[in-house]
């Protein structure tokens, strides 16, 4: 059974499932040594998660379970890639997973690319202790999304985690399509101001 | 120039979220193609889905991690290195030259009226939406469109103006469906434009619009 969406809101400061640092170590190592055992810890921490995501997105629970096993395949193919994002572990298999789930489920071409060098966001962020300030972002932005207003959170998580266009999230509420943008528009404000008064 | 019209930020969202129909990520994925502030924005958006991932309650596996197959595959040859990202911008910018070309002059257009040209872009099997080029001789309006669903047009070639403003190369137009704007191409250049709808009925009645002045039906 999949657990309604007021499932996905969780208090702040709830500590993160996956701990990031330790996800990206596992990365790190399988792009280095083709660790398996690191794929294997890997796998355990992300395929329920990955599965979970495409039966949300309208797989059934054969194919959502083939899908996160292709998933993960997929980071031990392209793990190398990993290493130049300097990105989080956890969105970066998200963008692997969003991909096949386009490609598969919905059977359109995934236009938008694996996030790839760190080149670009470097130039423009260029602190010295990127890491840290890439972490305390990313538990600011758990916080933010917790505490966004209900109907704000929902039509974000319609948006990422079913996987509805605009539209679609319009039929779905019974809303007018620029309400939906509206309150998208207003979540963001929200997360923006959150993750920008860090810098 | 440089670009003036981006995507409105739920577009970005969406397009980071991967549920886009298929018409509107192709001319989002165009405009990134030549827009590095949006690229760098997209990849921020990208951060709420992985911070929502975290959150999803996990689903019971019934099969174990596909050691074996990792290892068999590993032993076919080396890692895979794409990621699908677009390589520098062509005139006609990746991943859209992948469908059509990368040039403009090797364009089979379609003439549907004085001045007007259009040439509609194959999509993938399941695709929603419509994806079109058109094309708009020196001064001429452009076939009024939206009024229903979303709809993005990316300028790219030549300019047009309405009463946004100007729009040339990489610039978008991502406006309310309530807006009404006549734009005209460029008195000089004429336009070049990729035009998305999200549904295929939209398309019809673009055609059909674009048709009328023929036919004085």
């Amino acid at each position: 059974m999949i657990p309604p969406i007021e499932a996905l809101r969780q208090p702040p400061g709830t500590p993160t499932p996956a701990a990031s640092a330790f996800m990206a170590d596992l990365l790190e190592r399988i792009a280095k040594n083709r660790d398996a055992e690191a794929f294997r810890k890997l796998f355990q921490a992300y395929a329920p998660r990955v599965k979970s995501y495409m039966l949300r997105q309208g797989a059934d629970p054969g194919l959502a379970e083939e899908l996160a096993q292709e998933t993960l395949m997929t980071v031990w193919r392209k793990a190398v890639l990993y290493s130049g994002t300097k990105g989080s572990a956890t969105t970066w298999i998200f963008t692997i997973a969003r991909n096949l789930r386009i490609d598969r489920l919905r059977r359109e071409m995934a236009w938008q690319p694996l996030p790839e060098s760190a080149e670009e966001e470097a130039s423009l962020d260029p602190a010295p202790d990127e890491v840290l300030a890439e972490r305390q972002r990313r538990d600011r932005l758990r916080e933010v999304l917790a505490l966004l207003p209900d109907d704000q959170r929902e039509v974000v998580t319609l948006s990422y985690v079913e996987g509805l266009s605009h539209s679609e999230i319009a039929g779905r509420l019974e809303l007018p399509l620029g309400t939906v943008k509206s309150r998208m528009r207003l979540a963001y404000q929200k997360i923006r101001e959150a993750v920008e008064e860090l810098r | 120039m440089p670009i003036q019209h981006h995507p409105d930020i739920t577009t970005l969202m969406s397009c980071a979220a991967g549920s886009q129909p298929e018409a509107l990520a192709a001319v989002v994925a165009s405009h990134l193609a030549l827009c590095a502030q949006c690229r760098a924005e997209v990849k921020k958006l990208e951060a709420i889905g992985g911070a929502l991932f975290e959150t999803l309650p996990e689903a019971s596996l019934s099969s174990p991690a596909p050691l074996t197959e990792v290892r068999a595959r590993e032993a076919d040859g080396p890692p895979d290195l794409a990621t699908g990202a677009a390589p520098a911008a062509a005139e006609i910018p990746y991943p859209l030259a992948a469908r059509i070309g990368a040039r403009f002059s090797a364009i089979r257009w379609r003439h549907i009226g004085p001045g007007l040209w259009y040439c509609p872009v194959p999509l993938s099997k399941g695709a929603r939406g419509s994806l079109t080029l058109i094309k708009a001789g020196p001064g001429r309006e452009l076939p009024e469109h939206g009024h229903g669903g979303e709809e993005l047009t990316l300028l790219l070639e030549g300019s047009y103006t309405d009463v946004m403003g100007t729009f040339s190369r990489g610039d978008v137009a991502d406006l309310d469906q309530e807006i009404e704007h006549r734009p005209v191409a460029h008195p000089e250049e004429g336009c070049i434009c990729l035009v998305a709808s999200e549904t295929r009925a939209r398309f019809k009645g673009l055609i059909a619009r674009m048709m009328q002045p023929l036919t004085g039906l």
